[in-house]
């Protein structure tokens, strides 16, 4: 037992705390009355005036909190946290095409990023070729583009992929981005066992937020899975899945559904790999999340803490996991890029601030801190370089990051992350009634509620019961100041270019029947019950393109078309 | 009691994906504030190409095309849309479109006839007025 209080302080508190309503606060309201009618979070949670230890009534410091590294793991899944290593400080980027990318990750590295994280294009994350008509126009725009082997290895020229870990923002492809990034380590000489670093591989929020998907979703689910079962055999340093809560939100969701969502992901892709004969303990450990730091602070801080003793509980007591890794939620986190606005774009530089300060007490493994001039364009080098001193400011200036969870205890904090975890709870309830995730997405349900909660949201911001600055509150109108941002400036059309010819180049030289052959074999596993991972690889060192490698699949697989909700 | 009400649609609004970003929070939320606004609202899910896009509008007979774009390639794909309309003869629907777009690209998509530019930030309710005005003006030049 570890009760805070005794019954008789308890009391003693709550006696004096109405007094002090009573007597205190009901006169000082009467002069000076509150500034809104009711103050709520980000999730609408009505937030109180004050809490105190009556807010924490039987709150149990063992079973709640425990000690960082150890069940339930809400101060933290390390014993040391950033005391002995600091967060990895992990900048999503990319833009144009390899060389651009290149010079970019090692920029970067220069300035002290210690993880890379690749941004590919909207052709590669849909798994079409840069000469793909549909690919016209937005080839290299929002990240890099990486179609074959060969733009993998010049993306990583110069960089050591034994030494570094990487992140690849990618979903339907995954399978083939990891076959590239596999295939070029390999090409460096690294052997499988030094091969670290994330594949997003997260299928079942692509219908819901994202809509990157590609398959219908049994299928997606199934090339993620053998993904994942590859990958825990042949990659022990891989995160072979990365299950996101942030795209969910930037979509709109709350806080709470971000949190309840991503979990309900979470137990549908440990029931499929549970399904396929794994035991928990074999692949548990692999499992990473990846979440939002929006700008309420304290809800973000209470959502990381709630995520941590949420997942803890799901695998010890719903799928029985022994070893304690396999509890821990270790976690990604990105600031959130909905809060950005155009107007008054320096601002975001402070909203980034605050975010990445929640993402840190909310003990993160990994953050990226977005550029102030995201809302127009993706980050110019000046703009990537303040965000990334942002986290070292933090890192190494403010003291945040010098003892382990320092608002652990906070009678506000506290009842936040309750209130937080309860809510989510209910949600994957209802989740779990309706059959699981995959089948609530193939209902429908998470879509509804996110279309929803936009909705709302918005509406809140039209009529200002939420605030954003220069938007609906202290609004100025100063266009040069927006029209003065130095942007990114690359040649587009000159990249699109460089990249359909290195791809001409690549589909005349490469050994016809050896990638041919690999298509083939690749179609016909498809057709059958077994893993794809050894397929697509295979096809990926014979030259196979991403875009033939995804159409192979689609020939076998069909396309998902989303019904149009709104 | 009868009376000379105006239907509950009064205009019809088409409101597209073009090119292949999936980011459809905005144009969900924009389709439905126009849709509690009284519009008949078509919207075409994501990854719309300008021949759909236009053909749609064709044979929905809508009186104003809204494009959201988070791509960054607005500026290629409007050209072509525009383009294509003008092929289809439907140069008289109005077409409006936002997004990720950045103000320096302003003057470029209305010299190539996009009535309005929607940035980031903009209140729904300046959307649906100009929405509204766009449709009015469509009509009356029919008569």
């Amino acid at each position: 037992m570890g009760n805070l209080y005794d019954k008789k302080s308890l009391n003693e508190i709550k006696n004096s705390l109405e007094k002090w309503e009573k007597e205190t606060l009901q006169n000082w309201i009467k002069q000076v009355p509150e500034r809104e009618k009711e103050f709520t979070n980000l999730s609408n949670i009505p937030i109180k005036i004050l809490y105190t230890p009556a807010d924490l009534e039987d709150f149990d410091y063992n079973s709640k909190l425990g000690f960082p590294g150890s069940y339930p793991f809400t101060r933290g899944i390390h014993a040391t946290m950033y005391r002995a290593r600091l967060w990895t400080m992990r900048m999503f980027s990319g833009f144009g095409g390899p060389e651009e990318t290149n010079k970019r990750l090692k920029f970067l590295i220069e300035h002290g990023e210690t993880g890379l994280s690749l941004a590919f294009d909207y052709p590669t994350l849909i798994g079409i070729d840069p000469d793909d008509p549909m690919a016209e126009g937005e080839v290299g725009i929002v990240g890099v583009s990486v179609p074959t082997i060969e733009d993998m290895r010049v993306v990583f020229d110069g960089i050591n992929m034994g030494e570094v870990t990487t992140n690849m923002t990618i979903n339907p492809p995954a399978p083939v981005l990891l076959s590239f990034y596999v295939g070029v380590a390999e090409m460096q000489g690294v052997p499988y066992d030094k091969i670290g670093g994330t594949t997003q591989n997260d299928p079942l929020k692509e219908f819901i937020a994202q809509k990157s998907y590609v398959f219908p979703p049994e299928p997606a689910v199934r090339v993620s899975m053998d993904l994942i079962e590859w990958s825990v055999k042949n990659l022990p340093k891989w995160n072979p899945i990365s299950v996101s809560g942030y795209h969910i939100r930037e979509a709109g969701s709350t806080a709470v559904q971000e949190l309840a969502f991503t979990i309900a992901d979470g137990i549908e892709y440990v029931r499929q790999l549970i399904s396929r004969g794994l035991d928990v303990d074999e692949f548990a450990h692999r499992i990473s999340f990846f979440w939002d730091s929006h700008i309420n602070f304290f809800e973000e801080i209470a959502k990381f803490r709630a995520a941590r003793r949420m997942w803890a509980k799901i695998m010890k007591e719903w799928f029985h996991a022994k070893k304690e890794r396999s509890m821990w939620m270790r976690f990604h986190t990105q600031t959130a890029g909905v809060s950005l606005t155009a107007q008054q774009p320096w601002n975001n530089i402070i909203r980034t601030t605050i975010e990445a300060m929640a993402a840190v007490l909310g003990g993160t493994q990994s953050l990226h801190t977005n550029s102030f001039d995201e809302p127009f364009r993706v980050p110019s080098e000046f703009a990537a370089k303040i965000a990334l001193r942002t986290q070292q400011i933090i890192a190494y200036e403010s003291g945040i990051a010098d003892t382990i969870d320092p608002l652990a205890g906070s009678y506000y904090v506290e009842w936040l992350t309750d209130e937080i975890e309860e809510k989510a709870w209910n949600y994957i309830d209802r989740i779990e009634k309706l059959g699981g995730m995959l089948e609530a997405v193939k209902k429908g349900f998470p879509q509804r509620e996110l279309t929803d909660a936009s909705y709302n949201y918005q509406k809140q911001v039209e009529e200002k019961k939420k605030y954003i600055v220069g938007v609906n509150i202290f609004e100025d109108n100063q266009v040069d100041e927006i029209r003065n941002v130095p942007l990114l400036e690359f040649d587009q059309a000159e990249i699109e270019r460089r990249q359909k010819n290195r791809i001409s180049k690549i589909r005349s030289e490469r050994n016809k029947e050896l990638w041919e052959r690999s298509l083939n074999e690749l179609r016909k596993a498809a057709e059958k019950d077994v893993n794809l991972m050894p397929y697509i690889l295979q096809a990926a060192k014979a030259k196979a393109t991403l875009g033939e490698i995804i159409s192979t699949l689609k020939e076998v697989f069909g396309s998902y078309v989303e019904p149009p909700i709104y | 009691m009868l009376s000379l009400q105006y239907t509950k649609y009064q205009y019809k609004v088409l409101v597209a994906k073009l090119g292949i970003d999936g980011h459809d929070r905005g144009a969900k939320v924009i389709a439905r504030a126009l849709k509690d606004a009284g519009f008949e609202v078509i919207y075409t899910g994501i990854r719309q190409t300008p021949e759909q896009i236009v053909s749609a509008a064709l044979q929905e007979d809508v009186d104003v095309i809204g494009v959201s774009i988070l791509s960054g390639a607005h500026v290629h794909h409007m050209n072509k849309l525009m383009e294509e309309l003008k092929n289809a003869g439907a140069e008289d629907i109005p077409v409006v479109v936002g997004g990720t777009i950045p103000i320096i690209d302003v003057d470029e998509l209305k010299k190539i006839g996009v009535k309005e530019v929607f940035l980031p930030g903009e209140s729904l309710n300046r959307i649906v007025d100009i929405v509204r005005r766009l449709a009015e003006e469509k009509r009356k030049a029919e008569k």
